[in-house]
């Protein structure tokens, strides 16, 4: 039917050849589009969409300008020099007197990140204006609580009158607006993202390490054993991923803790002394070691299926030609594997990046990872925005690395099997 | 073959993979310097092992093997200079065709003039002086075929090993390549050590070729010696096409001998490989020295066969026929004015000469 002569891109009926492919391709790609559409909308529903919710949230700054919107209104005209007019006083007085309590609450939570004190003032407020009748309102507000002639608290109103903030994404690098909207360092005491980030990159790489040093031996010869053998080293490499989590890390918990299996065998086969126990549990040590245990399976599979395909007579090869076993391997053999260290290292970091049920249990204080301040402000002090703020970053340096990492190595290199 | 003049020796060398089978059994082979030997076999005959152990690859479970009159056993297979074709070629994927071919020489600290000298000298000899600069996949099999056999001879090494290099090769290129690397053996005058399962490669390239079967030499000889001449039903069946009859040894008289068939008849031929009267034998006979209908000529044997089959092939027409209770037998007949009259089932008479036809063992 779609036949066409040498030279011509007419098929025998005279339609032009792309269109007729086109025809003859519809079918095809409806029927592509139709076997992944579930799974397409799962992952719109269940993943897209939440991402996407929670890449605004890490911005939105509009929920305080729905409690205050006259407020914020009237705010736009302070000079900013000296205590706000009666009018702002006013409409304040009216909006926090008027609102919901539940919607007090929830703004002045926001309103406390860019001032600590807002929280407690307006709760006092609220519960105290109902009292007052008549105005003028300036002087019985500041009457109730001097910080309502405070010019702090005013000038950190500022912050949040736009409908989206920087805010989050400041704290999450341990910076924050001050009152007068300038970007400055947190205080000393409250800098812990900064700190943590390190941290979190820190035991990422060295667990992509560990696991590297671990995995490529055991790659090795799995890739080289006859099949009935790398069969039953592949189940026991395996062997991790068919139990819980939270048994295996348990498991670790019992072996490494200071009066555990692994410190008593130390004292009782009296290489060290019962006081000098070695703290390998709730600390940054126990994090390492348990994530690299736990991620190992995830650099052996893709080393061992691009080592599988490397054949064994490049090293003959090698040798043949007279290169040392060693110099063999480095010149022939790693290079031709380096498409699964590169997967395998990538599968490995970016696990370990957002790690967090392992650095809660065994991690300890010193052994937290930015996801356990990621799930402690979603789930303790509801700072979601934050939280968001700290997603969005790491999404973005696992975004630029893999950019990097294509610039480098080529992302064609990758080899899952 | 004294071990003094003999170049690579193979001495009473067995191998084991499993400690209870041996792939190789009491090998015992001569090369000189400068010949082109063929290892031929089905596979699993031991012919790759017993390559594997000259490149030292495989460790011989008894016996030495001699290169140069140096026992190489302990040597590993970096240190033994001997170059090698694989299977597949093996060349470096990541590496350029001039890396490839540049690797034994830097391995071998040669400096950088002589060894873009010598790259550049093999690869205009293998005629790929153009493609330095690709990588070995962006190469044609045939091209890939010849950098891989630069390689093994650009350090210039006292022996090359070739494992069944042209297997992956299409027939007209496989032939093509075969010319090129005897020519190429001929002009460097490089000892050889090739193995294949083709016959017709062994019979093209080859000084001498080695037989194998079941981890043992069948027979070793040049390719001339080995189809005119085979010394054993095996041989006789590998190499070449071949008609066999079955039968009794009835008499023995010098260097001839009369085996009776099955089927009653007595066919007079050489006296190969049996030994005494009643042993079982098989006499092989190549189906292009069987004349039909002969007018003249002095023939020993002589036999009505009933046209079974006639297979038109142009030049010849091959012919099957039932001969001494063989329905199987072949004839090629001359595509003449004999041919001509051949019918299907017409009887016909064959003769063929005492000669031509060898008695050997029972397979």
């Amino acid at each position: 039917m779609n036949e066409t002569t040498a030279g011509s891109i007419l098929t025998t009926e005279g339609i032009p050849l792309k269109v007729s492919l086109q025809k003859a391709e519809r079918r095809n790609k409806i029927r592509a589009i139709l076997l992944v559409a579930p799974l397409l909308l799962f992952i719109l529903f269940t993943f897209l969409i939440p991402i996407g919710d929670m890449l605004l949230r890490s911005v939105d700054d509009s929920y305080i300008n729905t409690v205050f919107p006259k407020t914020f209104k009237e705010y736009k005209k302070w000079d900013r020099q000296d205590l706000p007019s009666e009018e702002l006083y006013k409409t304040m007085f009216f909006e926090v007197k008027d609102s919901e309590g539940y919607a007090i609450g929830k703004a002045s939570t926001r309103m406390n990140y860019a001032k600590s004190g807002w929280k407690s003032l307006l709760k006092k407020s609220k519960r105290k204006f109902k009292k007052i009748e008549e105005g003028p309102y300036k002087e019985q507000m500041i009457a109730i609580d001097k910080k309502w002639a405070d010019m702090e608290y005013w000038k950190a109103l500022g912050v949040m009158v736009d409908a989206t903030t920087a805010g989050y994404y400041l704290n999450a690098v341990d910076l924050k607006y001050n009152v007068d909207k300038e970007v400055v360092r947190q205080k000393e005491n409250r800098r812990i993202y900064n700190h943590t980030w390190v941290k979190t990159f820190k035991v990422s790489i060295l667990v992509m390490i560990f696991c590297l040093m671990l995995g490529y031996p055991i790659s090795y010869l799995l890739s080289t054993l006859p099949l009935k053998y790398s069969n039953l080293l592949m189940i026991c490499v395996l062997l991790p991923f068919w139990t819980s989590l939270l048994v295996r890390t348990v498991a670790w918990m019992v072996m490494l803790q200071q009066k555990g299996v692994f410190n008593n065998l130390l004292v009782m086969s009296n290489i060290i002394a019962d006081e000098n126990r070695f703290k390998l549990m709730y600390n940054e040590t126990a994090t390492i070691i348990v994530m690299t245990q736990i991620l190992l399976p995830f650099m052996v599979l893709p080393l061992y299926s691009v080592m599988k395909t490397i054949s064994p007579n490049y090293m003959r090869a090698a040798l043949n030609l007279g290169a040392s076993p060693l110099h063999a391997f480095w010149k022939i053999y790693m290079p031709n594997s380096v498409p699964g260290i590169s997967a395998g290292c990538m599968l490995v970091f970016i696990l370990a990046i957002g790690y967090y049920i392992t650095p809660e249990l065994v991690g300890g204080k010193d052994g937290q990872m930015i996801g356990n301040w990621i799930a402690y402000h979603l789930k303790t002090t509801l700072n979601w925005g934050l939280s968001a703020a700290l997603g969005a970053i790491l999404l973005g340096v696992l975004t630029v690395l893999y950019w990097v990492y294509n610039k480098l190595v080529g992302i064609e290199n990758i080899k899952l099997g | 073959m004294g071990s003094s003049d003999s170049f690579v020796k193979f001495d009473k060398v067995d191998k084991s993979y499993d400690g209870e089978t041996l792939v190789v059994k009491d090998l015992n082979v001569d090369i000189p310097q400068g010949e082109f030997l063929t290892m031929l076999g089905p596979s699993g005959s031991g012919k790759t092992t017993t390559l594997m152990m000259l490149a030292g690859f495989e460790t011989p479970t008894g016996g030495e093997i001699y290169l140069e009159g140096e026992a190489i056993n302990k040597i590993p297979p970096n240190k033994r200079g001997i170059g090698m074709v694989f299977q597949n070629y093996a060349l470096f994927p990541h590496l350029t065709v001039n890396e490839n071919l540049a690797f034994p020489l830097e391995v071998r600290k040669l400096n950088k003039s002589e060894i873009e000298e010598k790259v550049k000298k093999t690869l205009d000899m293998v005629e790929l002086g153009e493609f330095g600069n690709r990588m070995p996949l962006q190469l044609s099999g045939g091209q890939q075929q010849r950098v891989a056999l630069a390689r093994s001879l650009v350090f210039e090494p006292r022996l090359v090993l070739m494992d069944e290099p042209l297997g992956a090769l299409d027939k007209k290129l496989r032939e093509q390549m075969q010319y090129e690397i005897k020519h190429i053996h001929e002009r460097i005058g490089i000892t050889v050590v090739y193995v294949t399962h083709d016959q017709s490669e062994a019979l093209t390239m080859s000084n001498r070729i080695a037989v194998f079967n079941d981890g043992k030499i069948q027979q070793i000889s040049s390719p001339d010696v080995l189809y005119e001449k085979p010394e054993n039903a095996f041989v006789a069946n590998f190499i070449g096409e071949n008609n066999q009859l079955k039968g009794k040894v009835k008499s023995i008289n010098g260097k001839n001998c009369v085996v009776t068939t099955d089927h009653g008849d007595e066919i007079t031929s050489l006296k190969i490989n049996v030994n005494s009267v009643g042993d079982s034998s098989t006499v092989s006979l190549r189906p292009e020295r069987v004349e039909i209908n002969a007018t003249e000529g002095n023939f020993e044997n002589s036999f009505n066969a009933k046209v079974k089959e006639l297979i038109y092939l142009g030049d010849h027409i091959r012919t099957r026929v039932e001969v001494c209770g063989n329905d199987q037998f072949i004839v090629k007949v001359p595509n003449s004015y004999k041919g001509a009259n051949l019918k299907e089932g017409s009887t016909v008479k064959l003769s063929w000469k005492a000669s031509d036809s060898r008695a050997l063992d029972l397979r």
